[in-house]
This record gives C-alpha cells, sequence and structure tokens, in this order.
C-alpha cells in the first residue's frame, strides 16, 4: 500500500462527486501539488454518490440552486454523462396544481423551458401510467440522469493526467493539525492519516455525510445530518425491457406522495421522501467493510416504506405490478441535510480549512467550480452566499439544531413550502431584551437566525379599522399566509405619527486599533475617513466587482469604527472584515451585548425630545451622524439614519437597558400615536417604498453598484476590494438595471385581486419573455405593499431599453398576467422621492 | 397438494465484517439490518414451488423476537400463505428449545386440522450455527430426516431429496411426512414483488408464548474467530480486464 505525500498545496478530503470536481477544477485553475484521499477504494469510494438516483429536475424556487444546476448540467454534458429523459412532476391535488403553477414562475424567471401539461400528454410518453390518479404535470424537457460516477472518474483522472493531482484511496483521516498564529488567528497546517501526515496549506473537507467527523478535529462545526432516503429498484419490467441505454422513459415526480419514479434499464426506481425522517451521527455510520452494501446504503426498513409502495402500484400498476417485476434491490441511502437546506462551502474559522459539504448530485459539479474559483480568486462567478459556512451563527452549530430542523424539513421536499414559511423546531433561541413586553402586545413572531422577531403585534390590530382599506387587505389564502393587513396598518401609523421597531438581531461589531481605519477604507466602497460621529452606509464588494454586503459603518472614534449590519449573513460578514483587517487592528463582535431600537415617524424627534435633554434637532444631530445621549440614567448609542425613509434613530443600546428604553419610548410616544412596528414594515414596505435595496434580493455576488443605481458621483482614493472592477463598471453600459414596478390591475380571471410575493418573472405585455444583457430574464427581486402609495410594488433588473419610466410591462403571477409599469428606473424613491421627510 | 412448513430465523444480514453485541450474546445487526439466511430463502423457495406445483401452500414458523414479524411480512412478500410466530427471546433458547417449540406447534396445529407433509429448515442459523434444530424436530416428530440438501422433489407421498456429497450428488427418497434441512444453492429465491408485499401486509401472523420453559444446553456467549487476512488481487486495468473479470463474475455464480 503506498503511503501519502508528505506534503502537498492542497488536500482534498473525498473522492465522491464533490471532491472530484474540486480537484478538477483546482487543476484547470491552475493548482499543482493537490493530493486527493478517500477512506474507500475507487470509483466509488461509498459513499452517498455510489448510489445516487442521479437524476437532475433543473427548476428550483432557488436561483442559487437552480444556477449551480444548470452549471452542473452543462458539464455532465460536456463530459457526456448526461442522458437527457424529461420528466414529470405530476399533480393530485388542485393545491398541487398550484404550487406547479408557481413551479412555472420560476422556470420562466430563471429561462427553463417547461411547460403544464394535461394528464393524457403524461400518457403519452409514460403508457403505463394511470391518468385518473392526478389532474396534471409540470413537463421539463431538459430533465435527465448523468453518471456521477463516470463524471468523477474522468474529473479526477485528467487531473492526474495533467500532473496537478495525486489521488490515494483507502486512506483514514485521523486527525487535522491546527496552529495557533500569533494574534489568535488558527491555521490549518496538517492532516494525519493512518498512511502517514501531509503538510498542507489547503485541506477541503468534501466528504458529504462524514464531513462533521472530520470538522470537528479541527474544532469546526459543520453542522449536516446523515439522513435515510429510501429507494427500492423494481424489475424487469417488460415494457421496459425493450428500451435501449439506461434511461427513455420520462421520470416521474410524484410530488403528493413524495415519491419519484425513474427508469434505470429494465428496472424502475422508486424513491421516496415520504418517511418519517431517520437521521444518523456521522460517527456511527459502518466502516466499509462492516457494511453489507456500502456505508451509506443501510438496511432497508420495509415498514416506511409500505404506504408509498401502494401509491407508486396505484399509479403504475401495469409496470410495477407486472409478472416477474421484483424488487431487487431497496436501501435506506444516506444523504446529507442541513437545517437551512442549503450547502455548506468556504472557508472555515480555520484559515486554510475549506468545506464542500452537504452537496447533491445535480449541484456536483457546479459546487466544485464555484469553490474552486472561490479559492483561487476569493469569489466565485455564481453567487453561493446563502451556502457560505460563515453564514452559521452559534446556535446553528449545534448538532441538536441540525436534527431538529432537519427532522422538521425532510417531508417538505417535495412539500409546498411557502416562501415566507417558518420553522416551528428550535425555536426561542434568541430573544430580545424586550421580547416579554412583545409577547404581551400579541407579537407574531417571525425567525431570523435564531432572534425572534415581532412581524407584527396583534395589539395594532385596532389600526384596521382606522385605515380601512388602505391596508391593502388580501383575500387570496396564498398571498395572506405568513401575512397580515396589520404590517400595513403599522407602515401607516408609522408615517402618520412614529413607530418603535425592535432591532436586536442586527449582528453589530467593532474595529479598533491603528490599523482601524486602513482596514475599514480597504473592505467599504465608501469613504471611511471621516469625522468622527459620521455614519457611513456603504456597499462591501467583492474582488470582481460584486456585492458581499451593504451596511454602516459608524465611526467612533479615530481608531474606532463600528459596524452594523443584518443578522442574516452578519456573520460572513464579520469573517469577510476578520480576513481583510491589516495589522493593528482588531475585530469584536457586539452583537449579544448591544440591542438596538428604531425609532421613525414624523413625531420621532419630539418624542425622543420628551426622553431626552440632548440637542436633536437637525442643526444639533444632523442626518447621518451620531453620538451618544442619555435617556434618563440609560446611555444610548444614537445614530440619526433611516431604512424606512423617515426622521428618526437607530437607538443602540446595551442589553441590560434595552428594555427600559423600550417600555420609555413607547408610552412617551403614545400620546403621540406611536406605536410598536414589526419587521414587516422594516424590511418590506418601508424599505420597497423607498427603493432600498436589499442584500440577498437586490444585491448579491452577481449584481453591481452600478446596476443596482447606486453608484456615487465620486470614488474615493484610498483602495478598496473590488475597486478596479468597479472602476469598469461605472464605465460600461450596466447590462441590466434595477427597477421599480407598480402593478396596475390586481383581478384575476376568477375575479380575485393577486398579489405578488417575490420570485415572479416580468414579461411583455403580450407574455414574451424578456432577456438582460448577461443573458438573465427579469424576475422581481422583492414584492411588498407600499401603503402610503396604495400600491402593491415589485424590484426587478430589466434590460436596459426597458428601464424607463412609464415602459408597460406584465407580471406573470401562477401562470396569470397581470399589467405592471416601471415608476423609477435608478434608485429614485416612489415614496417622498426628495427625502424631505428623511431631514 | 402438498402443505408445507418452512421455519425461519430473524438473523444479522451479515455481509462484511461481523460484530457482536456487547453482552456477546448476539451479533450485532445495527449496520446491517436482520434477515433469513440464505439457507432458509433456499427451503422458502423450494417450498413456494411444491405448494405453487401441487396447488398445496406454505406456512411459515419463526420462534423469536416481536421483530421478527418483520422476517415474516418479508417472507410472506414472496408466496408464503400464513405465518405462525412463537413470540420469545431467542438469547434464552438453545436448539432443544426451538426443536421443542416446533415441534409442539406441528403437533397441536396438526390436531387442529392442519397436515404438514414436508417441515423444511435452513442447514443451520446463520447468527448461532447450531445445526441441530431440524433433527431435533424430526426426532420429536419422529419423522424421517433427510439434511444438508439442496433440491427436493415430491411425488406419490414420497420426498426425492438431493445434496451434495463426499462423492457427489447423492439422492434421498423418504415417505412423507418428513423432514429435510436445506442449503443455499438449488433453488435461487425470489425477490418479492410488489404486489406481494401488499399481500403479505393483509395476512394476520398467528402469534403464540412459548410452550416450556428454556432447557437444555444454553449459551455461554459468542466469540469471534480471528479476522481473516483480506488479500487484493487486481484483475488488470482497462478495457484488457474484461475478460477476468468475466471469469471471476461466473466463478462466483453471479454471471451465467
Amino acid at each position: 500500500m503506498p503511503d501519502v505525500p508528505a506534503s502537498a498545496k492542497c488536500v482534498v478530503i473525498g473522492a465522491g462527486i464533490v471532491g472530484n470536481s474540486l480537484v478538477h477544477h483546482l487543476a484547470r485553475l491552475g493548482w499543482t501539488e493537490i493530493v486527493q484521499i478517500d477512506q474507500g477504494p475507487l470509483p466509488n469510494p461509498g459513499g452517498s454518490t455510489g448510489h445516487a438516483s442521479n437524476f437532475i429536475f433543473p427548476v428550483d424556487h432557488s436561483r442559487e440552486i437552480t444556477d449551480l444546476t444548470l452549471d452542473s448540467v452543462r458539464q455532465y454534458r460536456e463530459l457526456g454523462v448526461f442522458t437527457e429523459s424529461g420528466g414529470f412532476e405530476i399533480a393530485r391535488t388542485p393545491e398541487r396544481m398550484e404550487e406547479l403553477r408557481r413551479r412555472m414562475s420560476s422556470a420562466r424567471a430563471w429561462g427553463i423551458e417547461a411547460s403544464l401539461v394535461e394528464p393524457a400528454f403524461v400518457q403519452e410518453l409514460v403508457p403505463f401510467i394511470e391518468t385518473d390518479q392526478f389532474i396534471g404535470a409540470f413537463w421539463t424537457p431538459s430533465v435527465g440522469v448523468v453518471d456521477s460516477l463516470r463524471a468523477g472518474t474522468i474529473m479526477r483522472e485528467g487531473a492526474v493526467a495533467q500532473g496537478a493531482l495525486t489521488t490515494v484511496p483507502n486512506v483514514e483521516v485521523l486527525g487535522l493539525d491546527v496552529e495557533e498564529l500569533p494574534g489568535g488567528e488558527r491555521r490549518i497546517r496538517r492532516v494525519r492519516t493512518d498512511r502517514g501526515d501531509i503538510e498542507a496549506d489547503y485541506v477541503v473537507i468534501a466528504c458529504g455525510v462524514w464531513s462533521p467527523k472530520i470538522g470537528d478535529m479541527a474544532g469546526v462545526s459543520i453542522p449536516l445530518t446523515p439522513a435515510v432516503h429510501q429507494m427500492i429498484s423494481v424489475g424487469p419490467i417488460p415494457q421496459l425491457a425493450g428500451s435501449a441505454g439506461e434511461i427513455s422513459v420520462p421520470i416521474i415526480r410524484d410530488m403528493d406522495t413524495f415519491c419519484y419514479e425513474r427508469q434505470h434499464g429494465a428496472d424502475m426506481e422508486v424513491g421516496s421522501y415520504a418517511h418519517r425522517a431517520i437521521l444518523h451521527e456521522p460517527e456511527e455510520i459502518p466502516r466499509l467493510d462492516q457494511a453489507k452494501l456500502s456505508p451509506t446504503e443501510l438496511p432497508f426498513t420495509d415498514d416506511d416504506f409500505d404506504l408509498q409502495l401502494e401509491q407508486a402500484l396505484e399509479l403504475m400498476p401495469e409496470a410495477l405490478g407486472a409478472d416477474g417485476a421484483e424488487m431487487r434491490y431497496a436501501i435506506n441511502g444516506l444523504l446529507s441535510l442541513t437545517c437551512d437546506g442549503s450547502p455548506i462551502l468556504g472557508e472555515s474559522h480555520v484559515k486554510g480549512l475549506w468545506t464542500a459539504a452537504a452537496v447533491w448530485i445535480k449541484e456536483g459539479p457546479g459546487v466544485g467550480r464555484a469553490v474552486a474559483e472561490w479559492m483561487t480568486h476569493g469569489q466565485s462567478e455564481i453567487d453561493v452566499s446563502a451556502s457560505d459556512i460563515a453564514r452559521f451563527h452559534p446556535h446553528q452549530m449545534r448538532r441538536e439544531h441540525t436534527r431538529l430542523r432537519t427532522g422538521e424539513s425532510f417531508i417538505k421536499t417535495y412539500g409546498i413550502v411557502h416562501p415566507a414559511e417558518q420553522y416551528e423546531s428550535d425555536r426561542d433561541q434568541r430573544l430580545s431584551p424586550m421580547h416579554e413586553a412583545q409577547r404581551k402586545a400579541g407579537a407574531v413572531f417571525f425567525e431570523a437566525v435564531g432572534w425572534e422577531r415581532p412581524q407584527w403585534y396583534g395589539s395594532n390590530a385596532d389600526l384596521l379599522e382606522e385605515y380601512g382599506d388602505r391596508v391593502l387587505p388580501r383575500e387570496h389564502e396564498w398571498d395572506s399566509r405568513w401575512w397580515s393587513p396589520i404590517v400595513n396598518a403599522e407602515h401607516l401609523r408609522m408615517r402618520e405619527a412614529a413607530g418603535v421597531i425592535d432591532l436586536t438581531a442586527f449582528a453589530i461589531f467593532d474595529i479598533t486599533g491603528p490599523g482601524a481605519l486602513a482596514s475599514v477604507q480597504r473592505t467599504c466602497v465608501a469613504q471611511c475617513d471621516v469625522a468622527v460621529g459620521k455614519v457611513i452606509y456603504t456597499p462591501v464588494l467583492d474582488h470582481k466587482g460584486g456585492f458581499r454586503s451593504d451596511l454602516t459603518v459608524m465611526r467612533l472614534a479615530d481608531q474606532h469604527f463600528r459596524v452594523v449590519t443584518g443578522g442574516a449573513h452578519g456573520m460572513a460578514d464579520k469573517k469577510w472584515f476578520a480576513d481583510l483587517l491589516v495589522d493593528g487592528a482588531e475585530l469584536t463582535d457586539l452583537t449579544d451585548r448591544i440591542s438596538t431600537i428604531g425609532l421613525w415617524g414624523p413625531q420621532a424627534r419630539a418624542i425622543l425630545g420628551e426622553l431626552s435633554s440632548d440637542d436633536l434637532s437637525d442643526d444639533g444631530f444632523g442626518f447621518l451622524t451620531c453620538r451618544e445621549i442619555q435617556v434618563g440614567d440609560i446611555t444610548v448609542l444614537a445614530s440619526r439614519i433611516s431604512y424606512v425613509g423617515d426622521l428618526g434613530w437607530e437607538l443602540y443600546v446595551s442589553f441590560d437597558d434595552a428594555a427600559a428604553l423600550w417600555d420609555r419610548l413607547l408610552a412617551t410616544g403614545e400620546p403621540y400615536g406611536a406605536r410598536p412596528v414589526g419587521i414587516g414594515v422594516y424590511a418590506t414596505t418601508g424599505r420597497i417604498e423607498k427603493g432600498y435595496r436589499a442584500f440577498g434580493y437586490e444585491l448579491d455576488g452577481e449584481r453591481t453598484i452600478v446596476e443596482a443605481g447606486m453608484q456615487r458621483p465620486k470614488v474615493k482614493a484610498a483602495d478598496f476590494v473590488g475597486k478596479a472592477a468597479y472602476l469598469e463598471q461605472r464605465e460600461t453600459e450596466p447590462a441590466a438595471v434595477l427597477c421599480t414596478l407598480q402593478v396596475e390591475d390586481h383581478t384575476s380571471a376568477a375575479g380575485i385581486r393577486r398579489y405578488m410575493l417575490g420570485g415572479e418573472p416580468i414579461l411583455t405585455r403580450a407574455g414574451e419573455p424578456l432577456t438582460d444583457g448577461h443573458g438573465h430574464h427579469p424576475y422581481v427581486t422583492s414584492a411588498g405593499s407600499a401603503p402610503s402609495l396604495g400600491r402593491h410594488l415589485l424590484l426587478a433588473y430589466l434590460p436596459p431599453d426597458r428601464a424607463r419610466v412609464g415602459t408597460e410591462l406584465a407580471v406573470s403571477y401562477m401562470e396569470e398576467l397581470y399589467p405592471v409599469t416601471v415608476i423609477c428606473a435608478d434608485a429614485t424613491a416612489p415614496f417622498d422621492p426628495e427625502n424631505a421627510r428623511i431631514r | 397438494m402438498v402443505d408445507v412448513l418452512v421455519c425461519i430465523k430473524r438473523v444479522p444480514d451479515v455481509g462484511g465484517q461481523v460484530l457482536l453485541t456487547a453482552d456477546e450474546q448476539a451479533v450485532d445487526g445495527r449496520y446491517v439490518g436482520f434477515t433469513v439466511s440464505n439457507h432458509e430463502n433456499s427451503a422458502v423457495e423450494l417450498a413456494i414451488r411444491i405448494a405453487e406445483a401441487t396447488g398445496g401452500t406454505v406456512t411459515l414458523l419463526t420462534v423469536g423476537p416481536a421483530e421478527a414479524a418483520e422476517q415474516l411480512r418479508a417472507t410472506l412478500a414472496l408466496g408464503a400463505h400464513a405465518a405462525i410466530h412463537v413470540e420469545a427471546d431467542p438469547a434464552a433458547l438453545g436448539p432443544a428449545d426451538i426443536a421443542r417449540e416446533i415441534a409442539t406447534v406441528v403437533t397441536e396445529k396438526e390436531a387442529a386440522g392442519a397436515d404438514y407433509d414436508l417441515i423444511l429448515l435452513g442447514n443451520d442459523a446463520a447468527d448461532t450455527g447450531d445445526f441441530q434444530v431440524g433433527i431435533r424436530v424430526a426426532y420429536a416428530l419422529d419423522r424421517p430426516v433427510v439434511g444438508g440438501v439442496s433440491a427436493v422433489e415430491v411425488a406419490d407421498g414420497s420426498l426425492t431429496a438431493t445434496g451434495a456429497g463426499t462423492d457427489g450428488e447423492v439422492s434421498y427418497a423418504v415417505p412423507l411426512p418428513a423432514v429435510a434441512t436445506v442449503l443455499e444453492g438449488g433453488a435461487e429465491p425470489r425477490y418479492p414483488t410488489l404486489k406481494g408485499r401488499m399481500a403479505a401486509k393483509k395476512v394476520e401472523i398467528e402469534t403464540r408464548q412459548l410452550a416450556g420453559a428454556p432447557s437444555g444446553a444454553q449459551r455461554v456467549r459468542l466469540t469471534l474467530p480471528p479476522p481473516a487476512p483480506s488479500t487484493v488481487e487486481v484483475l488488470g486495468e482497462g478495457p484488457e480486464a474484461a475478460g477476468a473479470v468475466v471469469d471471476l463474475f461466473e466463478r462466483l455464480g453471479v454471471a451465467r
């Protein structure tokens, strides 16, 4: 048995589809001295790739996952291992038909050919299906199957042939050695194995269900859980016996029974996501020599599958019930699930130690390319920030959290999931200091990275009568699910008087020391060398000029900056800043020590003025400035800024004092008409009326400042990440332009007023697709009520020739067209365009 | 019309390394799951063929824990007609106890009108390997028994059983009713069909309690033999290796 090389530039742990794609792309990008190891033999080391059903349905509601899937399909095609079969997702209920209409929206938005078809059409291509079992189907001609083992072999052997890679199978990882550097930074040094140690600059954990076990060796949490997906193979089936090749009959996804039927030669493979969630621990997966088939093909548990068997037989009685068709193979196959359904990619908090896990066959090669690019250039072409390992907050790194959440979400694999749907398990992880008062006020809590945030307050229901139809009530259950007209009532009251908003979920960290200014300057686009007491709103870019974030920075002292950013990507932002610190700068996380309360509205100054004797006048406390004020005995850092477009402050206060400040603001505000206001206003209605962009919706790694209409007249002299790219973007016509559109008519064919929720395609009035300069098709990045305007607004990137005020277009919602008009073709606010109210 | 009784046992489905439970009283099936042994699967296959050929029935009998119902259902799905489950902790029972329980069931069922012309068992259990139960059952019922056979045929009130002997194939002819213990290899067991699995769900399993207290030889503990040295032979690489692979598959009996 050969030993492993003693040193490597990069060690990739795992030779499944992810590890193999990764070594291929690293070699393609010029990496050499790559060593790939796996505990199992080649070409099938026994992980999830080896038993995957290998089919790919390209349409997903997530753009990131769809992009990775489309990129993977392209690569599989180039490798010659893709067989197009077409695929149907069939609906047994009207609710599912509606979900398939929503799937059409995603297909149109991502530019994937698809259509809704009658059962008879399905039967033409799948003759043995019973048409009385379902009412319609979603047809995707480009569905296909791949040979993921062959693909991996070709990619791996290509890298070996190129001289970039040494692959050693049957090697067990015993440990990861991490070195503590001065300043507290931890860096990967070597991989210890049963065949010797490998010194390495980079190590990538790409070993699927075993990844958490390997991550633990370096103190890195890789929060995924091995979960069972049951699968049987039935055959020989006479109707398939004559067909050539692996597959010629389209794949059926029986969405309402959470099952699929997929031809494999003369056999039909039936897989299920309908059974109870069966979760395992990575440490309890058998070793290769202990397993009957392979470590990830566990014994089949018949009882869990019986119902699906019956349903599958009803759907295809002639084929699955044919004489001689036997269940020849049945497994409880292990795959990886995460708490939010996204993969786990990117560099961990240990420098040089990367992850590429919780990836399915349909994303494998795309992930391999993205991670290789990220390791090489600092970012990938496809934005994968929703999969960044840095996104996890401490409560999400607990194995229990992953178990509870995946236990809840497993059944939703084929489920109808509303875009605003909340998890029920493992809630109440992070409570703001005023949680008790909010509960008493009837708050309906939505979760944001563990924080329980009031989305709206039941106690504000009295406002509904006051505002009547101005709250834009929604008649359709889907449109109004996880929504309340109270959100819009709170909005109107804030605009009329004032709103008090809990923003405790903000991630807050300080950059201090002699290197502080240089650190924020190189990280942020905006000029940060400003007077102490200034507040800076700034984009943060990656090296190629895409968005990493947008956030605010306060200069609290010469060598002291405070960064405030959204909770959702706060941990990733923190890592980005930490990675860019210069010598003599230090980052301190204050998220769990400082609570933020927003106070906005025309009465904000009067209310705060009653509580504080500090000068709050526009002259004494100008817009985009911050300073400490006294609110009675409470010291508050007040920042005059607004994400809702009204006069007011973000008030930063220690956790100990936050509840008292909250109560005082509401008590003092009451005679002024102030109310507690939920995140429904802060995150949607308030911002959309003002045309404010949100990271993760309008802003991501594939969008530029110019496309988002956020460029300022000047670019600062100091260098910053992405500057060169940004300067170039400023000199080039944008390929797409972010616009605000208003819906002109909401009435559906059935006479019901419908309200889009986001993700819908924007088409011409006649329903023809549009294409921007990237080759992308416009879709709604954010949708929401604009109660002050009495309108429902949509944000979308349009082709530049359509990005003109007054352009008439249409939005497709549940396969009906609704007329829309462009009302802003840049960052101009639809409401209060002069920003007079903020002053 | 021949009614066949087949005795099956829930055992770990060992394909790789065998692990023992912490108390060394059983094989650990955590990673591999549970099944019935290949010998018993062959016995079931032979029984189904005889029942099909003669218009008879196949009744399954197991002595085992509550979970053994899974193996009864899985085997019913192959085409057996009825199942009897004597619920017991197998760790407390030796081969004499198992044989006594089987004999008791047969005696009582036959007194009630059943007629098991043929009783088939596996040659030996996959986990405990006692090699005794079939012979003891025959002795208790005072019936002829043939051991280690891989093919059986029934005709004119007589059983013809064939197996490998030291000097070649050996055939036995014994009058019915009789007992035979089966070695795998003679009849390739079928897999379940979907319809069979669903029909199996509808069969009501007759559950019974132990007829007598444990007696006779009892298990002290299981021990594992030292691991066999593993040898790897590389058959070749690329298309040139195809011939060697086919030869190997034929030798292993997985290709013909």
